[in-house]
């Protein structure tokens, strides 16, 4: 597949001029240039990874499915390459794709607001820092972003934030499934409701409805989930340009270090080349986005551009990822489809400080699918069904994603003990929890046991409190604030320091609630282009 | 349940592959391989002259080498009929029908497929005289555990016998248990890779 090609005739020289230098092409990057595009600015994007044509995800899927193979996306090896030195392992390379289109590639599509509580943790409950907006700054932004991604949902969330629209699309039924956990939550008061989220209900923006290959995460054959790649096409459309396979290596800025000057990136010839611009925004994820600042230090920016505060690559949180999974004595009809159909937010909202936010998903593939057990069991013929047999059928779960807090000592910085294909040092991810995260995750997992013990499940798996999965969501590492001496962006997503430098990331939160954080990334990129456009 | 040439088809289409382009054919692929000593016409119910190409103590040909197609399908019907349940009918239309279309396009596939055969009938020889596509189902499945096959991991650059579990143990299984009447195996209507709509996930079990 092309991310395994070394060499081909694309020309990655740079343009001759360009309003903006946007680096990276997930949803940040990819809805910003879009954005700018569309308002006739000559925008270029540089993006560390392959261009992944739609005809190749197919075969893409068949990767993820079959023992044997490597990741569906291709992802480790020294391009790659990161340290984990935090209290909990951190797997980078599993949480992120480099490509066009970005990590959106593989996610799994779920797009709920944050609520108006996240915004004021401070003012609320003396926990961490306000954002220097509030949800009803963002609120038409999160309108904006729903159309623009395409999200399939219903107003039958009674705890939802208030809005002002409906959702371009019908949610998805429920499951199967979900019937019976619905009914156990009917006996605990516990009301469930629809998941929004960027797939395809009906067919929606020139893409098709969901067609059920099940493979969602981390590969939809169909189209039907929302990738990045649709903004990149829609922008390339519109003049911008896309070099593919070209690492941005460092910012580098003029004599007085106020405004960035060129992205140095490399290309596969190993050639390395400068992109100059007028504005640049940085949309590279909440790991490479405070490793690129940290790597562009220079004599006036000497712990990192942008980094006055010395926030850059601090407060990294992540959401903790709580599975609760078993089994009931009849049939569940797991893995028909790759995406949840029922949550619960009723415990997101709190009174007291902790425990905090999160929310209860219920699972539509719990427990191994018949083609897992039947490539990686060793049975055949005959035992082939009864593997089949006993590996699958009465399987239900639970998931819950719990709020933890920003802490300065939980962070990214560079590991100068090994460096990547380039040579330049690796992230170390230094991922903390604290208290409050754990705290939290108590209750949600006491939430997610007695759902299950309701529905007449025997649990077989329940994720460790005190080792929480990665939730895939890194946030906080260019935090955006009002004081340019504790935080690294404005409201505008400008960077303090540098006038010309922007920051597209959920990198930018000040905190990260419990909910998935790409609508507001996609709402925080459409406000960022607002104020790029207002200034070129 | 009986598996079809549809099936076949829907098998390859989900893995990126038309069916149009898919026919129930013996590709003739390198018939002129000397070291093969076959005519390479192979027969329907999979019987053959020893077309196996082997050579070397692992049993491989090798890389990059000549290709005997009919070889590789009928050593992948027999094969089926070892690895699938009894209850699935219809194994060698199927079977047939899906690695045509599989390794027609793909060069790199194609010759993976057939270096795993030329090792299974260099075993096969070895035990039972007789390249694999000419072994009754029971000495198939003797052979399958005698090489240890249910604990081998598949690995497509891994060793001759991790290439036999990649390329033809779970090719195989692949096709049958991304199809809806795999899925059948255990009653799910649509299972992943299976392009099957929105209708199954929310009915629930089937009678």
């Amino acid at each position: 597949m092309s991310d395994t090609v070394q060499t081909d005739d694309t020309d990655r020289t740079p343009s001759d001029r360009a309003d903006v230098c946007v680096v990276g092409s997930g949803p940040a990057g990819a809805i910003v240039a879009d954005s700018l595009a569309d308002a006739g600015h000559d925008v270029v994007i540089l993006e560390a990874g392959p261009r992944v044509p739609l005809e190749e995800r197919l075969a893409r899927m068949e990767r993820h499915q079959r023992p044997g193979y490597d990741s569906a996306w291709g992802m480790g090896g020294d391009r790659d390459a990161y340290a984990s030195t935090g209290d909990v392992d951190y797997p980078l390379n599993n949480t992120r794709v480099k490509g066009v289109g970005g990590t959106t590639l593989h996610w799994i599509g779920y797009t709920p607001r944050l609520h108006p509580k996240d915004f004021e943790m401070e003012r609320r409950y003396g926990l961490a820092r306000d954002w220097p907006l509030s949800y009803e700054d963002v609120r038409p932004y999160y309108a904006d972003a729903e159309t623009e991604l395409g999200v399939a949902g219903a107003d039958d969330n009674p705890f939802a934030p208030p809005r002002e629209t409906e959702f371009p699309m019908d949610a998805f039924p429920p499951s199967y499934s979900d019937s019976i956990l619905g009914a156990a939550c009917e006996e605990l008061d516990i009301t469930p409701h629809s998941v929004p989220q960027a797939r395809n209900s009906e067919a929606y923006d020139g893409r098709s409805q969901c067609v059920g290959y099940g493979t969602c995460h981390p590969v939809c054959p169909s189209g039907a989930k929302y990738d990045a790649s649709v903004h990149v096409r829609r922008a390339e459309e519109n003049g911008t340009r896309v070099i593919d396979r070209a690492p941005v290596q460092r910012l580098e800025h003029g004599a007085d270090g106020e405004r960035v000057e060129a992205a140095v990136y490399a290309t596969p010839d190993g050639e390395e080349h400068r992109q100059e611009a007028r504005q640049f925004v940085v949309a590279c994820g909440a790991i490479e986005t405070p490793r690129l600042l940290l790597l562009s230090r220079s004599e006036q920016h000497p712990d990192g551009l942008a980094n006055s505060s010395g926030a850059v690559g601090r407060y990294l949180m992540d959401h903790l990822l709580y599975i609760v999974s078993g089994q009931l004595m009849e049939s569940t009809d797991q893995h028909q489809v790759g995406f949840s159909t029922s949550v619960t937010h009723q415990f997101y909202d709190h009174e007291e400080p902790t425990p905090g936010s999160f929310f209860v998903g219920f699972l539509n593939y719990a427990g191994p699918s018949p083609v897992e057990v039947g490539l990686e069991d060793g049975r055949w013929g005959d035992e082939l069904s009864t593997a089949l047999g006993q590996a699958y059928g009465g399987h239900i779960g639970t998931e819950a994603l719990v709020e933890q807090l920003p802490r300065a000592d939980s962070r990214v910085t560079l590991d100068d003990s090994q460096t990547d294909d380039h040579g330049n040092p690796v992230p170390d991810v230094h991922w903390t929890v604290g208290d409050h995260g754990l705290a939290t995750a108590e209750r949600a997992v006491e939430v997610q046991r007695d759902i299950m013990a309701e529905a007449g499940a025997r649990v077989g798996y329940a994720t460790p409190v005190d080792r929480p999965l990665s939730g895939s969501h890194p946030m906080g590492t260019t935090r955006m604030g009002t004081d340019p001496a504790e935080s690294v962006v404005d409201t505008r997503l400008r960077t303090h320091d540098v006038a010309n430098l922007s920051i597209a990331s959920s990198s930018v939160f000040p905190t990260g609630g419990a909910m998935n954080p790409t609508l507001t990334i996609a709402a925080l990129s459409l406000k960022a282009a607002e104020h790029i456009d207002a200034d070129l | 349940m009986r598996l079809t040439r549809r099936d076949a088809v829907a098998a390859l289409a989900a893995i990126g592959i038309g069916g149009g382009a898919v026919a129930y054919t013996q590709l003739d692929g390198s018939n002129d391989d000397s070291e093969s000593g076959g005519d390479g016409s192979g027969t329907a119910d999979g019987s053959s002259d020893g077309t196996d190409g082997a050579s070397g103590t692992d049993g491989t040909n090798g890389t990059g080498g000549p290709v005997d197609s009919s070889a590789l399908l009928a050593t992948s019907a027999a094969l089926a009929d070892v690895v699938y349940p009894s209850e699935v009918e219809g194994r060698e239309e199927f079977v047939r029908t899906y690695v045509s279309g599989r390794i027609e396009s793909d060069d790199a596939r194609r010759e993976g497929m057939a270096d795993a055969v030329a090792t299974l009938d260099t075993r096969a020889r070895e035990s039972y005289d007789a390249p694999f596509r000419d072994l009754s189902a029971e000495n198939g499945d003797a052979l399958l555990r005698e090489l240890g096959m249910g604990t081998v991991e598949p690995d497509p650059g891994g060793s001759a016998l991790e290439r036999v579990r990649f390329y033809l143990v779970n090719e195989l299984l692949y096709a049958l248990l991304t199809s809806p009447k795999g899925g059948e195996l255990v009653s799910i209507e649509n299972p992943p890779g299976h392009p099957g709509g929105l209708d199954a996930y929310q009915q629930g079990p089937q009678a």
